[in-house]
């Protein structure tokens, strides 16, 4: 079973729009920040204020989301709150389906995870796996009072009984299809959330 | 990835900087409570040890277990070994039991390439005879890069029994592929002829270690390896320790930034003086420390993919 990750495989539809088999445009830059700034507006309804809480982004694309998220809560409410990584790639089930994983960088704020909500943030939900494997990662480093997700898109397709606590926007997809998520932060300056491929 | 790691030569830069990358990483576990990850459940790992070891091998053995590796400690003594049995033999029992790595150190330089031969599995060479001991050579590298933010370009003294040390060979093969300057130290008798151009060509070589000492960021004191040895090298212990020897006043000779290595086990007052070994420029017990991480990287690269 593969292990499905939005900033997987390279784009093979076309540019062309239209086409069933082109690229669709899910969000455009603007439409991306505003669903931060939402998502942002809903942890700090749904936390009371944000307190005691700790965002942790899995990277690749999670990290930079983790960021953005922290400093629209600061800009709405004034409030800092810790914002780390954790990488999951040594808590993959699917490590030995394919060659060996470059790892990523985790980095646990500097007052623990210990008695803390803690916000996992990543780019799309997929299968849930990841997710899973971030729950595991977790409690070796930790014990957090609670464990919410936040995702900027969910695709639908989950393999395990994980769901989100906030998701930016639900993308009903065919499997064989592909969401491309793309931040300024990591893709060269370009903020997109892009649907491509799948049957005509 | 590359499937075994018999000589620090397999290593090209990226790879070799793909595991110090990767060691940094597992580094970060030891503050944790939990020091253990999933990521090699089910493996095999064996430590084959021809050779008396402490540090290397409790090492592997932490670095696999870490990694949820399944460990099984082989000594020649205590085993069929002692009986007769060779070295290939006790090659196809471990492939018969299914091991995924095996981490071998041998008194024979050549025997992890051998072994590689008659096993499917991985194998990983924890020093063989006078020839190579890349592990180290990697933890070695990683210290000096967590302590001094870079190895290319810096200016490594390799001083002492280069004749006789694999650590030397493996650590002038890694740290030449990674942009460091390293230059051999040591009596004449204990530098091979033509070592340099041997191993990698920009290697110097000198028998004056006060006038290498000023120019210096790493100095990497090698062990007397008086059990390898069966003629004389040198007059006495006393008058090696006087020329090559690292104490106190000659430690003032190098910059102000520069660190202290040396692999263990230590002859103190032979080729490092005790307040030399436990200054703070010593950076000999951090160095047992990365030598898990680094080892947890290489058992991580090397077997946590697809077979």
């Amino acid at each position: 079973m593969a292990y499905p990750r939005a900033d997987t495989g390279s784009p093979t539809g076309s540019r062309a729009t239209g086409a069933a088999t082109g690229t669709k445009i899910i969000l455009s830059g603007s439409d991306l920040q505003r669903v931060v700034d939402r998502i942002a507006h809903q942890i700090l309804e749904k936390t009371s204020g944000a307190t005691g809480t700790v965002l942790l982004g899995i990277p690749t694309r999670g990290v930079p989301l983790a960021r953005r998220l922290a400093s629209r809560i600061h800009a709405f409410e004034g409030i800092d709150i810790p914002v780390g990584a954790l990488d999951i790639t040594l808590y993959r089930d699917d490590l030995r389906l394919h060659a060996t994983r470059a790892l990523g960088k985790t980095d646990i704020p500097g007052d623990g995870l210990d008695g803390r909500r803690v916000i996992l943030v990543d780019d799309v939900l997929f299968s849930g796996r990841t997710v899973r494997a971030a729950l595991d990662a977790l409690s070796d480093v930790g014990r957090p009072s609670s464990v919410q997700l936040a995702v900027l898109v969910d695709r639908g397709h989950r393999e395990l009984p994980i769901r989100a606590d906030y998701v930016g926007k639900n993308i009903p997809t065919a499997l064989a299809e592909k969401v491309k998520v793309s931040l300024a932060e990591t893709d060269d300056g370009v903020d997109e959330v892009k649907l491509y491929g799948g049957a005509a | 990835m590359i499937k075994h790691l018999r000589s620090a030569a397999d290593l090209d830069a990226d790879t070799a900087t793909l595991i110090l990358d990767t060691a940094a990483e597992m580094a970060a576990l030891a503050g944790r409570e939990v020091k253990k990850l999933p990521t090699l459940r089910g493996r095999t790992v064996v430590n084959l040890f021809y050779e008396d070891s402490t540090r290397t091998r409790i090492s592997f053995e932490a670095a696999a277990k870490r990694l949820s590796a399944d460990v099984i400690n082989f000594s020649a003594k205590g085993s069929s070994v002692s009986k007769g049995e060779s070295l290939k033999d006790t090659a196809l029992t471990l492939q018969a039991m299914g091991a995924d790595a095996v981490v071998i150190r041998h008194p024979a330089s050549g025997a992890p390439h051998r072994l590689a031969s008659w096993v499917d599995g991985s194998v990983i060479n924890a020093g063989d005879g006078t020839h190579e001991h890349p592990t180290q050579a990697l933890l070695d590298a990683y210290t000096m890069r967590s302590r001094l933010g870079r190895i290319d370009g810096l200016k490594v003294a390799i001083v002492g029994d280069v004749l006789h040390s694999r650590v030397a060979r493996s650590n002038v093969l890694l740290l030449t592929t990674l942009g460091a300057q390293v230059t051999l130290v040591g009596p004449p008798t204990l530098i091979p002829i033509d070592v340099a151009a041997a191993l990698s060509p920009g290697t110097k070589v000198s028998y004056d270690l006060d006038s290498v000492l000023p120019a210096t960021d790493v100095v990497m004191m090698l062990r007397v390896q008086t059990e390898r040895m069966q003629d004389s090298y040198f007059p006495s212990a006393r008058e090696y320790s006087r020329r090559y020897g690292l104490d106190a006043p000659r430690m003032r000779k190098l910059p102000e930034h520069a660190i202290v290595m040396h692999p263990g086990p230590m002859n103190r007052g032979m080729e490092i003086a005790p307040e030399v070994a436990d200054s703070s420029r010593s950076t000999i017990v951090e160095q047992v420390a990365n030598g898990v991480s680094a080892r947890m990287a290489v058992l991580y690269l090397l077997l946590g993919g697809k077979a």
